[in-house]
């Protein structure tokens, strides 16, 4: 069992009178989460590889720290005290360290970003920040240049030790040195064995749109699954929908996961069919010759819009086409393998949207071998229910399926919600149980057919009630 | 255990000085009238710290949002105030070479918060401005929303870190931590779980500086971290609690609220601070959903008898009662209009997507009980193209509390139906959530779990990178069940639970489940550290800590330092979980303060995993 709720928001309802429930009028259109998307023509150039290094290097100083002892107590990874050569140390003792000797090159003479406050004219060097008061000022006074780290050995402990003080820009720092100072090949191996290092660059290379060294990384380390989505997602910045397409058709042949594979073949293929139905269903709106479109007019193009909002779509425009055109509900759920359930409540939404009763009634009547029909869903009957009031049914249409709620209780509670008045009277009667019909009597409007009815069972003398 | 009295909190208000003083400095740092440019997201915080006249009295002209658009500022110094990123550099690039090539010669001044990023400076760089522009940090860490909570309003901070593996807000958050032990520590105990608290506690000890810490009495003494990744069953759970249900439905920004028609009854929307400073919502913001309607009633009568009182009084008392009593009562009903507007809202929007059955839903999930029935309302959400971010948000409980292994029952939940419901677009989506660990996919029985933990000791950074990264999507199993029996989160459900006099943290979700977040940090605090919870910890991937200091601070687990605890969430927390800590801290006599990455709930967790635009 689940917990007992103790409270229900129906019946909270009363304590202050609220207002009466308004029959939502949502539109589907309106509420359909798909809006056009918009789109960043930027266009990235493979040009930041080649990007001069020289700048920096001529006006960035030497600097390099004083290490002093520091006691702090420290938890590191492996359990071993954190070495007091951290990177980041340099960082933060940035105002202490502009005296110290370099001998040679190690992996602590590190160091970050130029401020450029020192370089601009007119910034007051000589301004005591007041901010030292504050518990850190740290990047801000020192530059130093990473290009002492000349060969692979030094570069790479210089990454390793980046990564070991977990500051991330640091890392990312490093990287950007690196990847102008390594070429791909080299790089790109040494990041393979080096995961924490690899996602910064990743990231680096994502943030500053360099898809196509992203890509080409990802081709070196074999990871063709994220080069296929990567490259997928480059549709989205394609606006004209035929580019779109054809983008698309380029990219089925990518090697996805094989369940990837389907859906991106089925995004194509929709695409391609939706081109078709906006052609000549737009054609018919403006024609002005088609009644549908005349009546409810549409709201938006059906362009890249999901699979099942296009089915639903072709169930409200296209719902009596034959099997053969592109548009017909049944072509769709053939082609892209639509489940049943999923094809049912699709079209019993957009039938009953359009007060389509008629086809809403054909939707569940299946036939056995000897002629009979009766009603038969893949979905429960509290649920089409639901739909169908959803959709502003009238109480006739609505209480046929209410009706048809197996347990008793949820029948009722069903009929009562949606006033579905014979339904409760109906099933009470069943119940054999007067109490409740008596009870009933008050809640129907006097005079009605309803309270007729109540009174005609009550009075019935072959009942045999219960209490 | 029987409650005790908790002790006072220490005041915030001076966070707030600092900051705005430091902003104040850096824009005169740039003498002159200049234009201002706020990034979207530092508004609310900005407005909660410093108002247009302060910026005005430091000569600051026009003030601009950034929109990613030319600029039309005629003023010679522009002020650009950003977070640290790469676009929105990208952006100023593009303003300033504009104007180089409109031959316009202006100043410039970046002003980044938190901090500055290396990459951001190789924009500038690249750009070919570097120089042109100055740049500056501002050191805006802590953010009061309120007496307890203090937010870093860092919502990237939670994909950056979990899902991109980025960790350059690490250090952002040991200055953080480090602002606040500066002014408030200093601290003697400190706890924490997750690979990120870790970091962010080491990052925290270099920052301190030794003999930085003079010996002075702490205002707060104990610390616990903890990592958003080891709890994601809790934020994905609807709220129930007052103020948890006012932040999913209306979306609480900076502890600032805004209520449409619907809830003032008029036409139009008006904006509310929602904070311990409201009478009203004081009383009730912790309160389980069904209490709050008859607090508002009783509350609503007790205002009538207070107005009643005038009748009958003579005119001096009339005077007494006008002056004395009158505009409490009504500043107090005006607010409590608004609650019950909002309230009645809420309701109705609850009523019409069928909430009783959502809640059943989720609570089936996390008792493991009709799994069947529960994918099957997932199906039925889904295929009806019901709220995508509702439909993700259920899967991924499902898949946690299911461990992955639901996927016999369906094999089209995982991204099938999602893709022909919300758009194949989503597939990057779905890529997201299975790195994130929130999709499981189905793990062919137990030979793996062996292999992993006996691989585990073998893989490291350096050896063999491609293992890691199997086995760190097999080390996300979430393990909630296990977990669950262990701390026992799922009280019984036989028993009645009375919603108005909890018993325990579990009444936040209507007695169904104790939020596993809070139930670590209780437990950590009542055993004084990990021990007896090593089974939790496996279960849980380990990486927790407990480090108790010395330097001269207060150790008595009576002292009232002692008793306040700062609980930091890297990663983000729910108000459901606030809630739940204010009841643990009444109960046992504790306070806590919350100090956050950025308040969240299911739907920015969700959202912050959507990759279907570019």
């Amino acid at each position: 069992m689940t917990p007992t709720l103790m409270w229900t928001f129906q019946g909270m309802c009363c304590v202050f009178q609220m207002m009466k429930s308004k029959a939502d009028e949502e539109d589907y259109w309106n509420s359909s989460k798909f809006k056009a998307f918009t789109f960043d023509d930027e266009d990235d150039e493979f040009t930041k590889l080649k990007e001069s290094r020289q700048a920096v290097n001529s006006i960035c100083g030497l600097v390099e720290e004083e290490e002093d002892e520091d006691e702090v107590e420290k938890v590191s990874w492996s359990g071993e005290p954190v070495g007091s050569e951290g990177i980041s140390r340099f960082l933060s003792d940035s105002e202490t360290g502009s005296g110290a000797s370099a001998s040679s090159p190690c992996v602590s003479c590190f160091l970050l970003p130029v401020s450029c406050r020192y370089l601009v004219v007119g910034q007051g060097d000589g301004v005591q920040p007041a901010r030292a008061e504050l518990p850190q000022d740290r990047h801000d006074a020192v530059a130093v240049s990473l290009e002492k780290f000349r060969s692979l050995q030094e570069k790479l402990l210089l990454l390793d030790e980046a990564v070991g003080v977990h500051d991330g820009n640091v890392i990312t720092a490093v990287l950007i040195y690196l990847k102008k100072s390594l070429s791909k090949e080299v790089l790109f191996r040494e990041l393979e064995s080096r995961q924490t290092a690899l996602r910064h660059f990743i990231h680096y290379l994502t943030e500053s749109k360099e898809q196509r060294l992203l890509l080409e990384l990802y081709r070196a380390l074999g990871r063709t699954e994220d080069e296929a989505l990567l490259q997928y997602k480059e549709h989205l910045r394609i606006t004209d929908e035929n580019k779109r397409r054809d983008f698309l058709k380029s990219c089925v042949s990518l090697p996805f996961s094989p369940e990837d594979a389907g859906h991106v073949q089925d995004h194509y293929t929709l695409l391609e069919r939706q081109i078709i139905i906006e052609a000549t269903d737009r054609q018919a709106e403006t024609g002005g010759k088609v009644e549908i479109f005349q009546k409810f007019p549409r709201r938006a193009s059906i362009l890249n819009m999901p699979l099942i909002t296009t089915l639903y779509y072709c169930c409200f425009y296209h719902y009596a086409e034959t099997e053969g055109t592109y548009s017909s509900p049944a072509n769709i759920r053939q082609t892209f393998r639509i489940a049943e359930k999923q094809y049912f409540v699709t079209a019993l939404a957009a039938r009953a949207k359009l007060k389509a009763w008629h086809d809403v009634d054909a939707l569940f009547t299946s036939r056995n071998w000897l002629g009979f029909t009766r009603k038969k869903s893949p979905l429960s009957f509290s649920r089409v229910a639901d739909i169908l009031s959803k959709n502003n049914a009238p109480v006739q249409v609505l209480q046929e399926y209410v009706g048809l709620v197996d347990d008793v209780e949820l029948r009722v509670a069903l009929a009562q919600k949606y006033k579905c008045h014979f339904i409760v009277i109906s099933t009470y009667r069943d119940l054999k149980d007067r109490q409740l019909l008596l009870g009933y009597r008050g809640k129907v409007e006097r005079g009605s057919e309803e309270e007729r009815k109540i009174d005609e069972l009550l009075s019935n003398p072959q009942i045999r009630w219960k209490n | 255990m029987s409650e005790r009295d908790s002790p006072e909190l220490p005041d915030f208000s001076v966070l707030k000085r600092l900051a705005r003083d430091q902003l104040i400095y850096l824009l005169e740092q740039l003498p002159g009238k200049k234009d201002l440019f706020i990034e979207a997201d530092l508004m609310s915080p900005l407005d909660r710290i410093a108002n247009v006249s302060t910026l005005k009295q430091h000569e600051v002209d026009k003030l601009y949002k950034v929109e990613y658009k030319p600029v039309v500022s005629t003023s010679d110094q522009l002020c650009f105030l950003i977070r640290p990123r790469i676009q929105t550099v990208k952006w100023v690039c593009d303003v300033v070479n504009a104007d180089k090539a409109a031959g316009k010669f202006k100043r410039y001044k970046i002003i980044f918060t938190p901090q500055k990023f290396y990459a951001c400076e190789t924009v500038l760089e690249e750009q070919g401005i570097f120089g042109d522009v100055s740049t500056d940090e501002w050191a805006f860490y802590l953010l009061p929303l309120d007496e307890d909570i203090i937010n870093l309003e860092l919502p990237e901070f939670f994909r950056d870190n979990f899902l991109e593996g980025d960790q350059r807000w690490v250090r952002t958050g040991g200055s953080a931590l480090h602002l606040f032990h500066s002014i408030y520590g200093p601290f003697s105990k400190v706890y924490g779980i997750g690979r990120c608290s870790k970091m962010v506690y080491e990052s925290w000890r270099e920052q301190v500086k030794e003999g930085e810490q003079k010996a002075r009495q702490a205002e707060v003494g104990t610390v616990f971290l903890i990592d958003r990744d080891v709890d994601f069953v809790t934020p994905l759970c609807s709220q129930v609690v007052y103020e948890g249900l006012v932040d999913d439905i209306f979306r609480i920004k900076c502890g600032c609220v805004e209520f449409g028609p619907d809830v003032t009854s008029s036409d139009k929307s008006i904006k509310v601070m929602l904070n311990s400073q409201d009478k009203v919502f004081n009383e009730i913001r912790n309160e389980h959903f069904s209490n709050v309607f008859g607090f508002l009633s009783q509350k609503a009568r007790n205002l009538q008898t207070a107005y009643d009182k005038r009748r009958g009084m003579d005119i001096k008392q009339m005077k007494t009662f006008v002056s004395e009593e009158l505009k409490g009562l009504k500043q107090e009903h005006r607010l409590l209009s608004l609650h019950i507007g909002a309230s009645e809202s809420m309701m109705k929007k609850k009523t019409k997507q069928d909430f009783q059955e959502l809640l059943k839903t989720e609570h089936s999930l996390l008792e493991g009980f009709e799994i069947r029935e529960c994918i099957s309302f997932i199906e039925e959400h889904i295929n009806r193209q019901v709220s995508m971010i509702e439909s993700l948000r259920l899967l991924c409980l499902l898949s946690l509390t299911e461990n992955g292994e639901s996927n016999q029952f369906s094999n089209n939940l995982n991204s099938a139906w999602p893709c022909q419901s919300y758009g194949v677009d989503h597939l990057l989506t779905f890529a997201n959530l299975k790195q994130l660990g929130l999709l499981v996919e189905q793990q062919p029985g137990e030979t793996l779990t062996v292999m992993e933990s006996k691989m585990g000791k073998l893989v490291n950074d350096k050896t063999a990178g491609k293992l890691t990264d199997a086995f760190s999507s097999l080390a996300k199993k979430s393990n909630f069940r296990a977990l669950s029996r262990r701390l026992s989160l799922v009280p019984k459900s036989d028993e009645e639970y009375d919603l108005r006099v909890p018993r325990d943290m579990a009444y936040i979700f209507s007695g169904a489940y104790i939020p596993l977040s809070c139930k670590l940090i209780e437990q950590v605090l009542e055993r004084d550290g990990w021990t007896g919870l090593e089974e939790v910890t496996r279960l849980l991937n380990g990486h927790e800590f407990a480090v108790t200091g010395s330097n001269g601070a207060d150790l008595r687990p009576q002292s009232d330092a002692q008793r306040i605890i700062l609980v930091m969430f890297l990663g983000g927390c729910t108000f459901s979980e606030i809630s739940a800590l204010r009841f643990l801290g009444r109960e046992r006599g504790y306070k806590f303060i919350v100090l956050t990455t950025a308040i969240t709930n299911s739907a920015r967790l969700i959202e912050a995993m959507l990759d279907n635009h570019v």
